[in-house]
């Protein structure tokens, strides 16, 4: 999270986390660990009230930001997500407002992601190391466009009133904005880590929608998909950085209270270099992320780089920091009873999603080539 | 003092004049250079080169003080430009590519000037700043010794009052290029009845004199850039004596902080994109290219984490800069981009070596990969040089997060009643 926010982010910031503190306290999430949603719909609504879902929509179409950058107020948002391990789709209602409101596109869609009444998500491609093919087909039946396929680990695809499906139209890449409800699209759940999050399989049998249902260019999309997955990453980069913080600020506390052989843990120098490292890893982690929502806010050309350089490095000292916090707590950090493995979940997830470290890695490799010549 | 000079101390020039003024200068009077050119690390065993390029880089600083453009951040009095830390990575930025003073940078203007301009009287800082502004005096620092390592307050250097002058006898080690430097700041202990950090003062002393005796130090990586200098009753002044009696530690305090600052430092000019050699991952990409195995996945991974540590670090020192200047962050947070590079510079060495395959072990002079396994030997430098990453992780865990400090024997206790080695069993 940024060092030095305006009086308005920080009073944004503060009002998303008293509002999750009193709604989503671990207890609570706890009991979500069953549901078919993972979440309560009014609580998404009352979030989009405070603005969870507009910043990154203009303000012709209903959206606004905080600060000058939608982008830097949206990452508040998934800090605060990530510090409360909190529930909703917050990252892909994002990405799908972001680009209707880019295309002025669907404005009751976009409505209703504004209102929290709607919810919407993205059947995205396979983030790949080097590069992304989408996994459905698009295929012209007279003024119609027929669907067939199937997107892996799309979010909140069981409560999802629309779909934004990136798709293959043989001439290069379309997205079109879909209801689920559209025969031939099948949603079906898969098993996740997270206590909240829900992730489905979405299949595509023959579903036909109009042509009407294209966002942006028919067959060339393919920019548009690269925006929304830096966007989503930057999110997620975010969100991880919360569950990072709660997870250190807990360990700290608890190196502070725990004693073992008369003195606490914090007194120990084999613990305390330890903690060292993953204060390190986080302020890291934090400067990471902000830089990357700033390129990607900001349109720089290094954008991509610096949102795989941010992604490699949150998604794997990310996860040991959680794991290091949790080998700090000895046997009671490997609980269900104990909050630490709510922030674990969510760092675990997000390590996972859209690139694993190795893919940024390979990333990276190739923005090199790119500046040498020697496309591999 | 030219027109282009701001007159009021309340109107600051523009960045962007600054900008428009820096480039002119730049691109009319510096020779372009590639970034393999430029080297953090003096790898070069050419003493004459050597000379010839500290000669260029004074010449430079000269040019530079000449032109307005010389020590950004230090007041006007003292012949800088009195402009802020924003002037100064305006710089860096105009400097890319570009031949710059390298070793009037480091530790001459931080931490020695830097020290200088916080403790020194009005007299030193008259006497010293501007002829370091103008390239005419680079410093070294007199602070590690053979006996102390990390302990730096554990300095046995010893200064004895004799009217208004000191007598200093001792060694100190790990100053690069002293052979062709022209002053040192130095710590030593002058009361040795006091707890260790309640006995100590800084002194300045010119290094070419015959009580001061340079011996080069020959590195595992053949390497003879650091020195170690012995003195044999070398007299300083008591006018060039650095903050109050006994309170040498307040400097040293300080003194540590600009060393720990000194990757987002103010004082010092940095070329953006400058090439570190050996610590960069363009070298651990151009050793795979060399290699034929561009296409290779784990040497494409080894790429693609070195790029992400050099992008990071810089990252974090941003931000503990901005979070140290806006005084959301205390001075100690410095460690952690200390503790940062250190680690980080260790695993890129690692993974060049790696992509070097069997060519870090022998190699044909002037094959890419060369190096790679001499540059392996020396890669813990970066983690000890500088306070070592140990001590980095004991400050940030006991100054930053508040931890328990750990139990001192040297504390509260006349510094000579302190163990200095094992007991000899009589």
């Amino acid at each position: 999270m940024l060092l030095n926010l305006t009086e308005d982010q920080e009073f944004f910031r503060e009002t998303t986390d008293r509002f999750l503190t009193e709604q989503v306290a671990p207890d609570a999430l706890r009991q979500l660990r069953d549901d078919p949603i993972g979440y309560d719909p009014t609580y998404w609504r009352r979030g989009a009230e405070l603005g969870w879902t507009s910043l990154l929509v203009s303000e012709e179409h209903g959206g606004g930001t905080i600060s000058d950058s939608g982008l830097a107020d949206a990452g508040l948002v998934a800090y605060e997500f990530g510090r409360h391990a909190a529930p909703g789709p917050l990252s892909v209602v994002n990405v799908v407002a972001a680009a209707l409101s880019q295309h002025n596109a669907a404005p009751d869609v976009l409505a209703g992601l504004l209102s929290g009444e709607r919810i919407a998500t993205w059947c995205a491609p396979p983030f790949g190391s080097t590069r992304w093919e989408p996994t459905v087909a698009a295929v012209a039946s007279g003024t119609d466009l027929v669907l067939d396929g199937e997107a892996r680990i799309v979010e909140s695809a069981g409560r999802a009133d629309d779909l934004l499906v990136t798709c293959n139209d043989g001439d290069g890449v379309t997205q079109l904005l879909v209801p689920a409800t559209t025969p031939g699209i099948s949603v079906a759940p898969m098993l996740t880590v997270d206590l909240t999050r829900r992730f489905d399989t979405v299949n595509f049998d023959g579903a036909t929608v109009p042509a009407s249902a294209v966002i942006g260019t028919a067959g060339d999309a393919r920019a548009d998909v690269h925006r929304q997955f830096e966007l989503l990453i930057a999110l997620l980069n975010a969100e991880s950085v919360g569950a990072m913080q709660a997870a250190f600020d807990m360990t700290v506390e608890w190196a502070f209270d725990r004693y073992s052989f008369g003195r606490p843990l914090a007194s120990y120098q084999a613990l305390k270099h330890r903690f060292a490292d993953m204060f390190m890893w986080l302020q890291s982690s934090h400067a990471t992320s902000d830089a990357a929502i700033a390129a990607v806010a900001a349109g720089d050309p290094d954008s991509a780089e610096l949102v795989s350089a941010a992604k490699a490095y949150i998604g794997e000292y990310g996860a040991e920091l959680v794991q290091d916090c949790t080998q700090m707590h000895g046997g009671i950090g490997v609980t269900f009873e104990h909050n630490l493995h709510l922030f674990l979940r969510r760092v675990t997830v997000n390590r996972a999603l859209a690139g694993t470290p190795e893919d940024h890695h390979q990333r990276l490799a190739a923005f090199i080539d790119a500046r040498e010549g020697t496309a591999a | 003092m030219s027109a282009l000079r701001v007159e009021t101390s309340e109107e600051l020039e523009s960045l962007e004049d600054f900008r428009r003024r820096a480039r002119s200068f730049i691109r009319g009077n510096l020779r372009q250079v590639t970034p393999e050119e430029l080297r953090w690390e003096r790898n070069s065993n050419d003493d004459e080169a050597e000379l010839a390029t500290v000669a260029r880089d004074r010449e430079i600083q000269r040019m530079l003080f000449d032109a307005d453009l010389a020590g950004i951040c230090f007041p006007r009095a003292y012949g800088g430009q009195g402009l802020t830390h924003e002037h100064q990575k305006v710089l860096n930025e105009e400097f890319a590519g570009y031949e710059y003073p390298l070793r009037v940078q480091i530790p001459t203007l931080s931490p020695c000037a830097a020290v200088i301009l916080e403790f020194g009287t009005e007299e030193q800082k008259l006497r010293h700043l501007p002829a370091i502004l103008k390239g005419e005096e680079l410093w070294m620092q007199f602070l590690s010794e053979p006996s102390g390592g990390s302990d730096v307050a554990g300095a046995l250097t010893t200064a004895v009052r004799d009217g208004e002058q000191w007598i200093l006898n001792g060694s100190k080690v790990w100053t690069s290029g002293a052979w062709w430097s022209d002053w040192g700041l130095c710590l030593a202990r002058t009361n040795w009845d006091q707890p260790k950090h309640r006995g100590l003062t800084v002194f300045m002393l010119p290094i070419h004199q015959p009580n001061v005796e340079v011996h080069r130090i020959e590195m595992n990586n053949g390497s003879r850039e650091f020195c170690q200098e012995f003195m044999t009753d070398v007299i300083v002044p008591d006018a060039d004596r650095v903050g109050a009696v006994d309170e040498g530690w307040t400097v040293g305090t300080r003194w540590m902080f600009h060393e720990r600052m000194l990757y987002n430092s103010s004082f010092v000019t940095e070329p953006v994109g400058l090439s570190h050699g050996s610590q960069d991952a363009k070298i651990v990409y151009d050793i795979a290219r060399a290699s034929g195995i561009l296409d290779d996945a784990t040497a494409r991974d080894h790429i693609g984490e070195a790029r992400m540590l050099e992008l990071v670090v810089n990252q974090l020192a941003e931000r503990v800069g901005e979070g140290i200047r806006s005084g959301r962050m205390s001075d100690q947070a410095a460690g952690l981009v200390r503790l940062f590079k250190g680690t980080s510079v260790s695993r890129i060495v690692t993974l060049a070596f790696d992509n070097a395959g069997p060519s870090g072990a022998a190699w044909e002079a002037g094959e890419t990969a060369a190096m790679s396994g001499i540059n392996f030997l020396m890669r813990q430098a970066g983690s000890i040089g500088g306070g070592t990453t140990e001590m980095a992780r004991n400050v940030i865990s006991e100054r930053v997060l508040g931890m328990p400090r750990e139990r001192r024997l040297d504390k509260d206790v006349p510094f000579r009643e302190v163990p200095r080695s094992r007991p000899t069993s009589t």
